[in-house]
């Protein structure tokens, strides 16, 4: 078969009719993989927040929006065992920094998970296993509010060669305890904050 | 034979890692693990593969001056395919490699391919090519990766080989990616010579 011609008609032929070809794939597959996808994140931020509150079955009861001192939107998801908080910090050492921590209605930590990073991998990165109950900067059971790493005049070792990386992932935990327990928000009926 | 020749060629000859040089930029951003190095080799292999087989059917109906673009166009799409389909089926390789996906669009291997081989060829040699190129490049990405988690933590594919506090942690971060790339060419070029 000859190469068509770079005619103008040819050219804006071709063009559209693979553009349209290709569009029309890209709209089949999405639309075969989007409730997947939904059912997958919907499921890790499930086994996320049973993880974070000591496992077993949770329920969530109920679920909020909130805003934190920094500005940052976080989320928070009360049931019987406690909430799940998921909080984020812009200032990791890679970028944004976001985890699901598990609290207690008094505010101590039960367990997190961190959701998202940037952060460099052998350092930073090891946040996901460093604070975890058993490891050297262990925060599991420690009441949340004013964590602070060793440098800081605080209690938690910062993960080896990643203080900055330590001191983004204490903020959000502190974050997460102090708006999920703080001021009651007037607007909202609060019904979590108040149960043991 | 002319589709292993053509399969080989991809593997050894021209690998696109260590002979023709090409896609430095996921090669090194990815390569901090051997096993990250090896999916983003089998993503890579995944498009294009189908990028050379379809951009071999429609070689004919394209016209010259707007080839680039039409081939941008079908690799592009197929890239979005790949990354929702890995978004919807392998979740956590999406969790380690979901950033670097998209990226797979501007790895030159693939456009080079479809202008150096798939437009000039018929659509089962250009898939043989695709395969032998995307394991060659698999091959690379999994041995970088595995030099750098060795040196750079003591571990291979998580089985650790000896104690972490071994480790030259150099390797891991981004200046280890450079040094261990240029070590590795280097090895592969002296045994090619032999």
């Amino acid at each position: 078969m000859k190469k068509l011609q770079s005619t103008w008609y040819n050219m804006a032929v071709v063009l559209t009719l693979i553009s349209v070809a290709m569009g029309a794939a890209l709209a089949y597959v999405n639309q075969v993989t989007k409730p997947t996808i939904e059912q997958e994140q919907q499921k890790a931020l499930e086994t996320g927040i049973q993880k974070v509150l000591g496992g077993g079955d949770v329920k969530v009861n109920e679920e909020k929006t909130l805003t934190d001192a920094n500005g940052e939107s976080l989320q928070v998801y009360y049931t019987d065992k406690g909430m799940a908080v998921k909080a984020s910090d812009p200032k990791g050492f890679g970028g944004r920094l976001v985890a699901l921590v598990g609290l207690d209605y008094e505010g101590n930590i039960l367990g997190y998970e961190v959701l998202e990073t940037k952060e460099t991998p052998g350092l930073g990165a090891k946040a996901q296993t460093w604070f975890q109950a058993g490891a050297k900067g262990n925060i599991i059971g420690k009441r949340a509010g004013d964590l602070a790493v060793s440098k800081d005049g605080g209690d938690v070792d910062a993960i080896t060669a990643s203080t900055i990386t330590s001191r983004a992932f204490l903020r959000i935990v502190n974050n997460a305890a102090a708006t999920a327990m703080g001021k009651p928000d007037a607007n909202t009926s609060a019904t979590g904050l108040h149960k043991n | 034979m002319k589709a292993l020749r053509i399969f080989l060629n991809g593997v050894v000859k021209e690998n696109p890692t260590f002979v023709l040089l090409l896609g430095m930029c996921p090669t090194l951003g990815t390569t901090s693990s051997a096993i990250n190095g090896m999916s983003m080799g089998l993503a890579t292999m995944v498009v294009l593969v189908f990028s050379n087989f379809i951009i071999s059917l429609i070689k004919d109906i394209v016209p010259n001056m707007v080839r680039i673009p039409a081939f941008v166009v079908v690799i592009a799409s197929l890239v979005t395919i790949l990354q929702m389909l890995i978004k919807a089926y392998a979740p956590e390789v999406d969790k380690s490699l979901g950033l670097f996906i998209p990226l797979i669009v501007v790895n030159c291997i693939i456009l080079g391919r479809a202008e150096a081989f798939a437009a000039k060829n018929n659509p089962l040699d250009s898939i043989f090519d695709g395969l032998g190129i995307g394991i060659g490049f698999t091959l690379a990405l999994t041995l970088l990766g595995a030099v750098r988690e060795l040196l750079g933590t003591g571990r291979v594919f998580d089985v650790a080989l000896f104690p972490e506090t071994y480790g030259a942690l150099l390797f891991v971060l981004a200046p280890g990616a450079f040094i261990a790339l240029g070590y590795l060419i280097a090895i592969v070029n002296k045994l090619k010579k032999n």
